[in-house]
């Protein structure tokens, strides 16, 4: 799936999710990714409690269901590869190894926080990490991603830029631009999306023409793509590892589709009547990409229940040091009003 | 009645060319759609298509005879029977007069200034002795760059017809070859896309250099100029800077209508986290595009069509800079503060010259940036003069103008002696028509007026 476009597409219409099985994790794979997704969903389930309790202001999107995509993407990159994505970024900053303290500290608007309370829930950074946002306009971090692997490329440093999007995101006119600039400038991209079926209350059926193919969209600009089961952090990875050595062997782009799905609302004010519960209920029950990790763990393993209890507990502790750092942590003095809106020259 | 051949335009803004070479010699037989002549600009060469039939009568203007005016009769068409010695049309042979005055009658008679290099104050920062090289503001743009490329490896230049066409308004001339297609890349018409991908090019520590062919398609393009480039460093509580020039044509060109002439100084100098320059000399132009380029910050060159052509008094020196937030008093005067930018600097300058002549002195301020914006030169003027005119060719409301007269009135309210006045473009899109166009924009009359009314002189 690495040719031009119209075999691409065609083969990767035939996986449609359903390539052959990727090679199995080891344990010790399979504890990462375990570790990775678990302190995602804890964290985010923090964030919803901390703002429900008013300490967490604005919008505050929650990843929680989607964490197999980030952590499987992370597992099949190299180290300095960036990160670019819109604003429901934590599960992102996490897996990039950024300190859930200054995450949740920025969501609570203190001192502490990435962007020293400046940039809240949608937009945060860590140059450090290679995390490049944390963005709040739909659709924009894709011509920026791109920018990124530009920047790749011109150094010739062998890095990929992974650009996250939604499904929603992915009707943009700024995408098919970056697109084109993309395959005919050949830069070292992957186009992420994030196919978590709705954007806001828009299921995908209603807003994008051939919904089913949303990993297709490249395939005008010759960009191969792939669908994904998003809810396998093992698939994922192997997706990412062919799209990651595409892209740094000079090839261009590639699009993955990851097939995911977002159990909470759009944001923390979003009852999400748009769909059924039983749709959420059946999605958790059967696709849940923790647990089935878990399973695995301690079926194939011989993980036992305590131990995993265990590395929950350890999780737990980390999230709730983290939540108690960004509710004690002092607001940014007044006099940060008036820093970093330019560097002096 | 033999007929004129005039001297034709290359575009909108062109005012004088090259009449490169004759293809058809004094009494050829030419019919229409014959090529009979290359005329030449420091933009492009075109071939002159005759439109008349008859036989080539005089010819007026010999090949090789550089800044023949736009409109100048170059030769002329006999009837039949005619014979050469026939009176041509106009009743004296055209001069080809010295650049400043070489102004078609096409444009508007505003821009008919006497040379500005003359009435310019010298710049304090140049070394007495420096050498001074006439240069058009096209040239000092690209000397610009071609510096800044030369000394840093992370500067590259972005944008439509940039590289192989050399430019649509050949301000990029001669640097795909000189620097290749790595760092001169032609994009795609798609600003939205090209504007977010050299945003996130310098977010990645690259300093790119994005050309708008004019800033009306930087539209497109706004929501990654002010969301991504200008609001990023703050959001990120200022680890994540954006290196970034992004440039081009802005204000009304000539004659193109609305969706083609606006300027957007106020749009930007509104926007924290940019920074935003306005040149009008060729000097400021360069030395405030290299200032650009080495800023750590986004900033916005909004450059103008019709004065690309018009040529200045460059310092030759290696390294020639001006400080982005500067202005500069071009003219001293006791009586009354005129304050401009771009391209109303040409109006500003021509009405002061001839207000001295009625013994009233301006003093001329040129802000060359719009944000920072100098308020501290114009304040202390205005307490020198107390009498304040600000000329821009923007429309009228909530513009740079406006945001002058407030600070003044804010911060010299005592020392004011009439209620200061903006001359603006008028609040309509701008039109098509001729007379309208002229209408539409400021005219050093105007600026007189204006300033007759501040001192109550009329
Ligand atoms: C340009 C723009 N239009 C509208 C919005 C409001 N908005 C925020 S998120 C969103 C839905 C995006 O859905 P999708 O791209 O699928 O991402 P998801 O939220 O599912 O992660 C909308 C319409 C916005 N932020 N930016
Ligand atoms: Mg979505």
């Amino acid at each position: 799936m690495t040719a031009g476009a119209p075999t691409a597409v065609a083969s990767a219409h035939a996986t449609n999710g359903e390539a052959p099985p990727p090679t199995p994790f080891t344990k010790e794979e399979d504890l990462h990714a375990y570790r990775e997704m678990l302190l995602i969903r804890r964290f985010e389930e923090k964030a919803g409690q901390l703002y429900g309790m008013g300490h967490i202001g604005g919008f505050c999107h929650l990843y929680i269901g989607q964490e197999a995509v980030v952590v499987g993407m992370q597992m099949a990159i190299a180290e300095g590869d960036q990160v670019i994505t819109a604003y429901r970024e934590h599960g992102h900053m996490l897996a990039t190894g950024m300190d859930p303290k200054g995450v949740m500290a920025e969501l609570t608007g203190r001192k502490g926080g990435y962007s020293r309370g400046k940039g809240g829930s949608m937009h945060m950074f860590s140059k450090t990490k290679a995390f490049y946002g944390g963005h709040g306009i739909v659709g924009a971090q894709v011509p920026l991603g791109a920018g990124l692997a530009f920047a790749n490329k011109y150094r010739g440093d062998g890095k990929v830029s992974l650009t996250y999007f939604g499904e929603g995101a992915a009707n943009q006119g700024q995408v098919y631009e970056t697109f084109n600039m993309a395959s005919l400038w050949k830069l070292p991209v992957i186009f992420i999306i994030e196919n978590n079926r709705y954007a806001m209350g828009t299921a995908v059926e209603r807003s994008a023409a051939l919904s089913e193919e949303m990993y297709a969209r490249g395939a005008a600009f010759g960009i191969p793509g792939e669908q994904v089961d998003g809810m396998d952090v093992r698939a994922v990875r192997a997706a990412g590892e062919k799209a990651a050595a595409h892209a740094r062997s000079g090839e261009g782009p590639y699009v993955l589709e990851m097939k995911t799905y977002r159990y909470r609302g759009h944001s923390m004010s979003d009852p999400a009547k748009y769909r059924t519960r039983e749709e959420v209920t059946q999605t958790r029950e059967e696709r849940d990409p923790i647990e089935r990790v878990r399973v695995r763990l301690m079926r194939d393993h011989d993980m036992s229940e305590d131990e995993l209890k265990g590395m929950d507990k350890t999780i737990r502790a980390t999230v709730n040091e983290s939540a108690e750092f960004a509710q004690n942590d002092p607001e940014p003095d007044p006099s940060e009003l008036w820093t970093d809106v330019t560097v002096e020259a | 009645m033999p007929t004129d051949i005039l001297m034709p335009a290359l575009s909108p803004t062109m005012e004088e060319g090259t009449l490169a070479k004759w293809l058809v010699a004094e009494g050829d037989d030419i019919s229409s759609g014959d090529v009979i002549a290359e005329i030449e600009t420091d933009k492009a060469t075109m071939e002159v298509e005759a439109v008349d039939e008859g036989k080539l009568g005089k010819i007026l203007i010999a090949a090789g005879t550089e800044n023949v005016p736009v409109n100048t009769p170059i030769a002329t068409i006999l009837e039949d029977g005619e014979d050469a010695s026939a009176a041509p049309v106009s009743a004296k042979a055209p001069e080809v007069a010295a650049p400043a005055e070489t102004i078609s009658a096409t444009q508007t008679a505003s821009t008919a200034t006497t040379a500005p290099a003359a009435i310019i104050a010298p710049d304090t920062s140049v070394p007495e002795g420096t050498t001074m090289i006439s240069t058009t503001v096209r040239e000092a743009l690209r000397d610009a760059m071609a510096e800044e490329m030369r000394a840093d490896d992370n500067v590259f230049l972005m944008g439509e017809e940039v590289a192989e066409y050399q430019g649509a308004y050949k301000i990029s001339q001669g640097l795909l070859e000189e620097f290749g297609d790595r760092r001169v890349i032609d994009t795609p018409i798609t600003e939205h896309g090209f504007a977010g991908i050299g945003t996130g090019a310098a977010f990645a520590g690259l300093k790119p250099i994005v050309e708008f062919m004019t800033w009306n398609f930087a539209m497109q393009a706004i929501d990654h100029i002010i969301n991504s480039a200008a609001k990023t460093l703050y959001m990120s509580g200022g680890q994540m800077g954006c290196p970034i020039v992004f440039r081009g044509a802005n204000g009304a060109a000539a004659r193109v209508a609305a969706q083609h002439s606006q300027c957007y100084s106020a749009w930007y100098a509104h926007v924290p986290g940019l920074k935003v320059v306005a040149p009008y000399t060729a000097a400021d132009a360069k030395g405030l595009l290299k200032a650009a380029i080495r800023d750590p910050n986004p900033v916005l060159v909004l450059e103008n069509e019709i004065l690309y052509g018009q040529s200045f008094d460059v310092p030759e020196m290696d390294d020639w800079t001006v400080p982005i937030g500067k202005a500069k008093v071009v003219r001293e005067g006791d009586d009354v503060t005129i304050v401009s930018f771009s391209r109303g600097m040409t109006y500003a300058l021509e009405a002061a010259s001839r207000l001295a002549d009625e013994g009233i002195n301006a003093e001329v301020i040129d802000l060359r940036s719009l944000r920072p914006l100098d308020t501290a030169t114009v304040i202390e003027s205005v307490k020198k003069t107390n009498r304040l005119v600000t000329v821009e060719e923007a429309w009228p409301i909530c513009s740079i103008g406006s945001e002058i007269c407030q600070q003044v009135t804010a911060q010299a309210f005592d020392y004011l002696d009439a209620p200061p006045t903006k001359v603006s473009g008028a609040d309509v899109p701008m039109p098509y028509a001729a007379n309208l166009e002229k209408l539409a924009l400021p005219s050093a009359e105007d600026v007189i007026a204006a300033v007759k009314q501040v001192s109550y002189k009329n």
